[in-house]
């Protein structure tokens, strides 16, 4: 019996590291060695090696879409806890058995390709769109508001994406959310609110961390986000990187961004651990019922 | 003594889930400043008893007044009672400190008053050197500890305990109970405990209420329910008991009736009113068994028995008597080493007697 656990356990990790030294390590670094090179019409990169991409990043132009991109992100993430916590909670307070059905259609649209979804933004948002014509058709404007290629568009298609990603961990730290801490807060006199700051948003903030982390982390670099919905003025950092690879063919640069991107990720990861660690899951609890 | 005070009154609580009546018109007044226990096996509604007097359970009809103020339709977070949960509940993301702080932060007590009143609450949990732990540093004694003192701190006018001490291994239960007591004469709160550990209640208690299927078996002090139980259920509820079939054949007056147990005539006092011929149960605590060798010479009746198992325990050796009749008696009785004949052997014929007065008398239960 011991062997054959141990086999699996040889076969299960071996193979897992083999798949991320393959196609997650590897890559990584190539993208780091490829940010600290030169580009080359002829062999796209050559060396000598150093880090003049770096310093073309720090250009005022790129800081500004930086910026940009970092902020419409924490808009969409800000929009999205607004609207997957009180939806999460809702999901929570649904008997047992519904549950699985309403996360089954919280993640239905996934099996839809995004792309498509976000042309059907583009058709609702435009000009000709649903609703520029019902205001019109209602007579509350005389001539179609811009909608389409703005900042709220981007914002609107990255939440309406990321959603389901901000609504999961949530849900899954609601539901862990033991009732009784909530009858002892009661019990010594807590109302509803004050029962939602001190017991329900301290104890699901490892939730809320991994939600908001599931969407800004990706929302900087769904280029066709913004690429479909925000024009050529609303950029976010992954439309940067995909020109410098396919269109100007500069893969120092393009490698540069995604190196920043990453070290910017990472750095929200370790603040995601701080937090977690922050709230002591075991403890206070023993397990009998009350 | 003064006339006792009503604090908290409980007319007709009735609670339906689904087809399970847990609580069947249920009446209780709870005395200001004593130590109440209610005392069931599980499922008789005690909890929901409890959670209904906090709040946290809604009724089906009845009310419940605290102070004569009916509190029925005030919300848990407005009653001035707390809890110490069976599962203690403390808040796994605050220190102890915050936990202790927590109802006295949520009534607006003023800033500077609550550091004392919390500290004065931890050492009188003797955890004054725990305020910054959190409660999965603490062992389950200690957290326990924590639940009391986040509950007393607040100065309720009823602290209801459900189970506190059921997750606490033996030693520390037994400490607990002294330490609950004692705490609760100190504070002169009125305690409200729920068990189902009958040893508990009675060495807690200066009441205690017996319930089954959600209704009252009996009320009263503990050595009332002990000595004279009400019903059969509560007899072999509270502590081991041995149970006799008797028949009423002669009725002397004034409560005395001459009963046939085990085919011999006793003179037997009982509670009761009987008519001649009644069937009666005849109840004996094992401690109020008397195993004598049957050789010695016997100036009452007694009966006769069969050793069929010795049970060496410590402080007591309890023995296993069958009757002729088939009914198998436990007795049990504390050591004395001057006496010769104490120790019976096995297929060994006993007489058996018991302290007369000392036996209780219900009518016949299956």
């Amino acid at each position: 019996m011991k062997f054959s656990i141990g086999q699996f356990r040889f076969w299960a990790i071996g193979l897992a590291s083999v798949w991320l030294t393959l196609f997650v390590l590897f890559p990584n670094l190539l993208v780091i060695l490829t940010s600290f090179l030169t580009r080359d019409p002829q062999a796209t990169v050559s060396l000598p090696i150093n880090a003049d991409s770096y310093v073309r990043t720090l250009d005022l132009l790129y800081l500004r879409v930086l910026w940009d991109s970092l902020r419409m992100s924490l808009l969409a993430m800000i929009a999205c806890l607004l609207i997957g916590y009180p939806f999460a909670m809702a999901i929570v307070s649904l008997p047992k058995r519904w549950q699985p059905v309403i996360l089954f259609l919280v993640i239905l649209p996934f099996w839809t390709n995004s792309l498509v979804r976000t042309y059907a933004i583009q058709f609702i948002l435009g000009n000709q769109g649903i609703i520029n014509k019902s205001l019109i058709g209602l007579g509350l404007i005389d001539k179609p508001m811009q909608l389409l290629y703005t900042q709220f568009a981007v914002i609107l298609g990255l939440c309406y994406i990321l959603l389901p990603f901000m609504v999961l961990p949530l849900y899954s730290a609601l539901e862990k959310l033991d009732v009784r801490l909530h009858h002892a807060a009661k019990d010594l006199g807590a109302g509803p609110l004050s029962r939602f700051w001190h017991i329900t948003v301290p104890l699901t903030s490892p939730g809320i961390v991994a939600g908001c982390l599931m969407v800004l982390l990706p929302a900087m670099g769904m280029f066709y986000i913004s690429d479909l919905l925000g024009g050529a003025k609303n950029l976010l950092l992954g439309n940067v990187i995909k020109t410098q690879f396919l269109h100007t063919r500069d893969w120092p640069f393009g490698s540069a961004f995604s190196v920043i991107l990453i070290v910017l990720l990472g750095f929200m990861l370790w603040l995601y651990f701080r937090a977690s660690r922050f709230v002591s899951k075991q403890g206070g609890l023993n397990g009998s019922d009350f | 003594m003064n006339e006792p005070r009503a604090l908290l009154n409980l007319n007709n609580l009735s609670k339906t889930y689904g087809a399970n009546r847990v609580l069947d018109n249920f009446d209780l007044t709870i005395f200001d400043g004593e130590f109440f226990t209610l005392l069931g096996p599980s499922g008789c509604g005690k909890t929901t008893v409890l959670r209904m007097i906090a709040g946290l359970e809604d009724t089906d009809t009845g009310d419940i007044q605290l102070d004569g103020h009916n509190i029925g339709q005030v919300p848990a977070e407005k009653r001035p009672i707390n809890t110490v949960f069976q599962s203690y509940a403390l808040f796994p993301h605050m220190t102890v400190f915050d936990n202790v702080a927590f109802g006295l932060r949520m009534s607006g007590v003023a800033k500077e008053e609550i550091a004392p009143r919390v500290t004065e609450a931890l050492e009188m949990v003797r955890l004054g050197d725990f305020a910054q732990r959190k409660p999965a540093q603490l062992s389950g004694g200690q957290q326990q500890r924590v639940a009391i003192a986040r509950a007393v701190v607040n100065r309720p006018k009823l602290l209801l305990l459900d189970e506190s001490l059921s997750a606490l291994d033996y030693k520390l239960r037994q400490q607990m109970q002294i330490e609950l007591k004692r705490l609760q004469r100190k504070l002169g709160i009125t305690f409200v405990y729920v068990t189902h550990d009958q040893e508990e209640a009675l060495s807690m208690s200066d009441r205690v209420v017996v319930m089954n299927k959600g209704k009252v078996q009996q009320l009263g002090t503990p050595r009332e329910i002990y000595e004279q139980p009400a019903n059969l259920f509560v007899a072999k509820f509270i502590g081991e008991i041995n149970q006799l079939d008797g028949e009423i054949v002669e009725i002397d007056g004034n409560h005395e009736y001459e009963v046939r147990v085990e085919g011999l005539k006793w003179r037997l006092h009982a509670e009761h009113n009987f008519k001649v011929g009644d069937k009666v149960n005849v109840l004996l605590r094992p401690e109020d068994v008397r195993v004598e060798y049957i050789d010695d010479p016997h100036p009452d009746q007694y009966l006769v028995g069969e050793v069929v198992e010795r049970n060496y325990k410590g402080k007591t050796l309890d023995s296993l008597i069958r009757l002729p009749s088939g009914i198998e008696v436990i007795a049990s009785e504390f050591f004395d080493e001057d006496d010769p004949s104490f120790d019976y052997s096995l297929n060994q014929k006993v007489a058996i007697k018991w302290v007369p007065g000392w036996e209780v008398v219900l009518p016949h239960e299956v």
